[in-house]
């Protein structure tokens, strides 16, 4: 299912949500379906010309050049523009027709704009991820629903309420006020942190489009690091984390479906680069005296990055997760504290800890305890494994747990 | 789930003879306990530290100066947790380092 972007493909998808941002910029949100069109009929014109006359030298250029015709031609053409639009802008600049401006200043104010409108709290969280998708990163409604694992109906229906709410709430495209921008970032930042997990830890075996996504997540943040106002600690954070999370990425996957565990990652695949990259935004994260969950998350992400075990590397893990957790519960940083605990501490400590959760319609719970009770007592590893097993929803994880069954009744 | 508020006392202790290592390993307890609680979802506040030194004022205005080695217990500090009973909220209260030093955990319900 390895689905490659042509060079072309690739284009597209980069300059679509450039174009978009700044032709909606210039008609108002509102008109946001508009822009796309505009965009998509310039590819499409681009395709057919390009077929025909080769690919020109500054393909960009040429694109923005039809992108700016077409925005006329729909300025002229369209009623909505000439009833509604138009006055308005009578009103503000003679009668010149407005032109878009694709000028790389105004493509990253427009870009930015963009993703402070989109991830509006206004909007409910799945569709803000939907449309960051769409508009944001020039993902497919096909490779969207993909992403989600759901119909392409779905996908549609989810943007178009999305959009919706874009014109109801007559959100507009701005930088919210100085006083607003740090609640505001929050959201934008969370809305960030779920693409790329979407991407990282998504069920769809489609690899391209899963590092697709987190690499669009990971520019999406650059470009907030980009500007005073939006470059904050937390910002640094959360893009220090997808760096060291990114670079393990070749190393998770082998050419099989399965995944394959931290344990057993062959070290020489981790990206170095990303993860100096990573270390880089982590120390500029240090400034100032916000604590955010991603700065944990960020430091946990960096110790993984030491594949040696040392006492210290599981204690700073276990303190790190002990500070996540008071900030930020969830079932899955319990049981990744509690394995931190065991390697810590020892599985006795540990296991006291950890039957302590009763998290037991959770797979990896059991798996956890097998592991923990794998050296005090092998008959109650056995018994959680088998509980494990009962609770795993796919084929592969069923595997994976069977081989450890198998793996404790050998010794 | 109902709030109880987890009071810490301890006798007082002269925390500025204490090696490096045995602040570490103070901070460690504590921080291991409370990731215990949080870890069961049943963190609700993690209260405010409170510090070491201070003023007591008594009956007749007298005012005491911290640190309070005079006073057998001080209070330490507090945090808030969610549990179904007086009774799972004192299960919680196990483990807690102020009793590893002769302290106590004082668990009362929060009204609301």
């Amino acid at each position: 299912m390895k689905k490659e972007h042509t060079p072309l493909q690739h284009l597209f998808q980069q300059e679509f949500s450039k174009m978009v941002a700044v032709i909606s910029n210039l008609f108002g949100l509102q008109h946001i379906e508009t822009a796309e069109d505009i965009v998509s009929e310039t590819f499409l014109q681009a395709t057919e010309t390009w077929r025909e006359k080769g690919i020109p030298p500054n393909p960009t250029a040429w694109l923005y050049k039809v992108a700016k015709q077409k925005t006329l031609y729909h300025f002229r053409r369209d009623k909505i523009y000439a009833q509604k639009v138009m006055p308005a802008l009578h009103a503000q600049q003679e009668t010149t027709a407005p032109e878009p401006d694709f000028s790389l200043q105004n493509i990253r104010d427009s870009q930015l704009q963009m993703l402070f409108a989109v991830c509006n709290p206004a909007i409910a969280s799945e569709a803000q991820i939907g449309l960051a998708l769409r508009v944001l990163c020039g993902f497919g409604i096909d490779e969207i629903a993909e992403a989600f694992l759901t119909s392409k109906e779905t996908i549609n229906k989810r943007l178009f309420r999305a959009k919706e709410k874009l014109r109801t709430e007559k959100i507009k495209m701005e930088l919210p006020p100085e006083n607003e921008i740090d609640a505001r970032l929050n959201n934008v930042l969370h809305i960030i942190y779920l693409l790329f997990s979407e991407g990282y830890y998504s069920t769809t075996s489609n690899q391209t489009l899963r590092k697709d996504l987190c690499l669009e997540a990971l520019r999406l943040c650059l470009m907030l690091t980009e500007y005073e106002r939006t470059h904050l600690p937390k910002t640094d954070a959360l893009v220090a984390l997808m760096c060291f999370h990114a670079s393990r990425f070749s190393a998770r996957q082998t050419s099989r479906e399965a995944m394959v565990l931290y344990e057993d990652q062959d070290e020489a695949l981790w990206d170095r680069e990303l993860i100096s990259r990573g270390m880089y935004y982590l120390d500029r994260s240090a400034e100032g005296t916000e604590l955010s969950s991603y700065h944990l998350e960020a430091q946990i992400a960096y110790w993984h990055c030491m594949k040696e075990d040392t006492a210290g590397k599981w204690e700073n893990i276990l303190q790190l997760y002990n500070q996540l957790l008071m900030i930020n519960y969830s079932p899955g940083v319990a049981l990744n504290r509690t394995f931190a605990l065991y390697k810590a501490d020892g599985p006795e400590i540990a296991v006291t800890e950890a039957e302590k959760l009763r998290l037991e319609n959770n797979h990896f719970y059991f798996l956890l305890l097998g592991e923990l009770y794998k050296t005090i007592d092998p008959q109650k590893a056995r018994h959680n494994l088998q509980q494990a097993y009962t609770l795993a929803r796919t084929q592969t994880e069923k595997e994976g747990i069977q081989a450890l069954i198998h793996r404790l009744d050998q010794v | 789930m109902k709030e109880f508020v987890l009071l810490f006392r301890q006798p007082s202790y002269d925390y500025s003879q204490a090696t490096k290592e045995e602040m570490q390993a103070l901070t460690k307890k504590w921080q291991d306990w409370l990731g215990g609680i949080a870890a069961q979802g049943k963190l609700a506040g993690n209260g405010i530290r409170l510090a070491m030194d201070g003023k007591v004022l008594s009956a007749g205005g007298v005012i005491t100066d911290g640190p309070f080695v005079e006073i057998r217990e001080r209070l330490g500090s507090f945090i808030t947790v969610k549990a179904n009973s007086l009774e799972e909220a004192t299960t919680l209260a196990h483990g807690c380092p102020a009793i590893d030093a002769n302290g106590s955990v004082e668990i009362r319900p929060v009204f609301g």
